[in-house]
């Protein structure tokens, strides 16, 4: 198969993935309040839908990888690599800050997911243009 | 790595999209190698070189 037509079946195929992974995570963290009224095992079982469907997300962006071609490959590699360092260390630098009462507020992990989407998209396109 | 892909290219009329649909890589790879910011893989090197007819040593020159 074109190169061009497989990464575009493959993007689609991530995206499509990652749509069904927000709408379930969506829906295991609001379900309980706005639709099952706190039943233990509906949340359970919403919850283990996200995990299935999260799985299927990451084997769909592993795909897209493999059909990438060498110098993709290799932007992705870099860009993977500073999101994971920085992640954890900022990640614990701000766990630190919270346990020593440095900061006013709780350590959140929803403030490591924002850093961690901002890293990568950072780290993608400043590569992007290192090799343009 | 230098290498002469750009003369090459010139010589058979052929555009970057067109060199990266016969090596089966991104315009943007054949773009990079081509000015030397990116160094292909071996069998990329080969494919190069085998699609211009011309030994791998005479596209791509390594420089200590």
């Amino acid at each position: 198969m074109n190169q061009k037509v497989l990464k575009k079946k493959n993007l689609g195929r991530l995206a499509g993935w990652t749509l069904a992974w927000t709408v379930s995570t969506a829906l295991a963290a609001f379900g309980t309040k706005f639709l099952w009224d706190g039943n233990q095992t509906l949340s359970a079982l919403a919850i283990l839908l996200n995990l299935a469907i999260g799985i299927g997300m990451v084997l769909a962006n592993r795909r897209l990888l493999e059909g990438s071609d060498e110098l993709e490959k290799k932007i992705q590699l870099e860009s993977m690599a500073l999101t994971l360092g920085l992640t954890l260390v900022v990640g614990i630098a701000y766990s630190l800050l919270d346990t020593a009462n440095v900061i006013p507020w709780d350590a959140e992990i929803s403030f490591l997911v924002i850093f961690m989407g901002l890293c990568y998209l950072t780290a993608t396109v400043v590569n992007q243009k290192r090799y343009r | 790595m230098e290498n002469k892909i750009r003369v090459l290219r010139a010589e058979k009329n052929w555009t970057q999209e067109d060199l990266a649909g016969a090596v089966g890589v991104s315009r943007q790879t054949i773009n990079a190698i081509e000015k030397g910011k990116f160094d292909p893989s071996l069998p990329t090197a080969f494919r190069i070189a085998r699609l211009f007819g011309q030994p791998i040593e005479a596209v791509f020159l390594y420089g200590d």
